[in-house]
């Protein structure tokens, strides 16, 4: 564990050095601190950061953590012939890339918001939802890269892979749903809706915020269908253990793979 | 001591290791031979838990290898080429090292000036030049006093002086009881230092087993004739 812990450090010094890490958090900071100019009301500024944060966060993660992997080759190559476990070397390293990575997301969003101090309870709660969805969102998606990254050690596919990832759950997806609803809109398909929301993380994510925030006309429709079967807070809750799910499941597919890689 | 038991590892259709069965003695240099591809590199990392075995097993000290880590408490390598991380310098890839192994104090300092490497330390790995990488390589295999060294390729872009000195060290850590593996493709070089020889050919082993009985079997006085015989008697049969 303090081994971990240690090659955890090593990692977010590294991405400190890369400045990167300070990049991300910055965009974040303009980002907010740009749509409190233009909208003032806080609560629209949340649903603003929301439709950003499904879709930059899974992308720069996906990204950022793929190239860290293929980046970082000679350091795990160094560390896997030291006396350490190779769990240890892949858990220290994904646990110092998620922590900057969240950290550069949560100070940059919310400094503005300290800045600009009076908000209402019920902005604040928002604000710590959008926090936890942004972070869970991270943890999946640096996973997910984590697993993409020991597919191939061609730089150039496995960054392919990872884009296509991104590009598959961000954008595709909805229309995959419409096409699907559209072609068995004579069959009962709350089922399969339900399952298709939850193989993607970002709907999982969407579906959290939107219910909470009560905003049905963004939810889009695996949204609308998880609402409806599930209700307001009970579609909340399976939503966040799904999502919670999704932090957990690439990392440890990751995890066993690397226990096996030949270097 | 080492041990190999029915060694054998596929990448996919391609055998890399066939059935090895050898035994690393302790107190020795053992070398490591055979032409470019012929699993070399493979067995070395097999012994080092790098390379995980299609069939058979490695037993180091008697721990038998699955998955296992301590053991390489035991165990300093210096890989064929050293890569570090790039924007480290090598006194920040020492502390890295010390720090992991929970080891205090600078047992580094010495090495650093046997390979006479005190201006390079804090220049970032990646203006380094080759030499002195492999350099700063041999100084983490050598810096904690493991029981057994692995050397792949040591010399190889070495000047003549950091070569020598390299060579001393190897034949000093032997006569202090510790095991040695070595390959090298100067086979001069192994001549002065191994006491074994391992002579590895399309991953089967060919010869294990004392260098003067090698050449006593094959009637030459050199290593490498020894070995072209060798070598010319396997492609023969």
């Amino acid at each position: 564990m303090k081994t971990a812990l240690r090659i955890a450090l090593f990692s977010v010094r590294d991405v400190l050095r890369s400045k990167w890490g300070i990049l991300y958090m910055l965009f974040f900071f303009l980002a907010t601190e740009g749509l409190f100019r233009l909208q003032g009301d806080t609560s629209q500024v949340t649903i603003s950061l929301i439709g950003l944060s499904l879709i930059l966060i899974p992308l720069t993660s996906i990204i950022f953590g793929t190239m860290y992997i293929y980046y970082s080759r000679e350091f795990i190559e160094l560390l896997v012939t030291q006396p350490v476990r190779r769990r240890t070397v892949f858990g220290g390293m994904y646990t110092g890339l998620t922590f900057s990575l969240i950290t550069a997301f949560v100070v940059g969003v919310i400094t503005p918001f300290v800045l600009r101090g009076a908000h209402t309870p019920a902005e604040w709660s928002t604000l710590a939802l959008l926090l936890t969805a942004g972070s869970c969102l991270t943890t999946a998606f640096v996973g997910l890269s984590f697993y993409i990254s020991l597919l191939s050690e061609d730089r150039g596919k496995g960054l392919g892979i990872a884009i296509f990832v991104w590009l598959a759950t961000a954008v595709l997806y909805d229309g995959v749903i419409m096409i699907v609803a559209y072609a068995f809109a004579s069959y009962p398909l709350e089922t399969p809706m339900l399952i298709l929301a939850m193989l993607n993380p970002i709907d999982m994510a969407r579906v959290f915020l939107l219910i909470k925030v009560d905003m049905a006309a963004l939810m889009g429709y695996t949204g609308a269908v998880f609402e409806r079967f599930f209700g307001g807070s009970q579609g909340a809750l399976v939503s966040i253990a799904v999502l919670l799910l999704w932090t957990v499941l690439p990392f440890w597919a990751g995890l066993r793979r690397f226990a096996r890689k030949d270097f | 001591m080492i041990k190999c038991v029915g060694l054998e590892k596929r990448f996919d259709k391609l055998y890399a290791l066939r059935d090895v069965n050898i035994s690393v003695a302790k107190g020795r240099v053992t070398a490591v031979v055979g032409p470019n591809g012929s699993g070399k590199s493979t067995l070395i990392k097999s012994i080092l838990g790098l390379v995980t075995p299609s069939n058979g097993y490695i037993t180091v000290d008697g721990i038998r290898l699955n998955g296992e880590w301590e053991y390489r408490r035991m165990i300093g390598y210096m890989p064929q080429i050293a890569y570090f991380p790039s924007n480290l310098s090598a006194r920040d890839v020492f502390h890295m090292v010390k720090s992991l192994r929970g080891v205090m104090g600078s047992p580094e300092t010495p090495h650093i000036e046997a390979f006479n490497l005190g201006p390079e330390m804090d220049k970032p790995s990646r203006v380094l030049s080759g030499g002195n990488r492999q350099k700063a390589s041999a100084v983490i295999a050598l810096m904690f006093q493991p029981d057994i060294l692995i050397f792949d390729e040591p010399t190889a872009g070495l000047d003549p002086i950091s070569s020598r000195q390299l060579k001393t060290i190897i034949s000093e850590q032997r006569d202090a009881g510790k095991t040695v593996i070595l390959t090298s493709h100067v086979m001069s070089e192994l001549d002065e230092l191994a006491d074994d020889v391992i002579f590895l050919l399309e991953g089967r082993v060919e010869y294990a087993g004392a260098v003067h009985d090698l050449k006593k079997m094959t009637g030459e006085i050199l290593l490498e004739s020894a070995v072209a015989e060798l070598m010319k008697r396997a492609v023969n049969e």
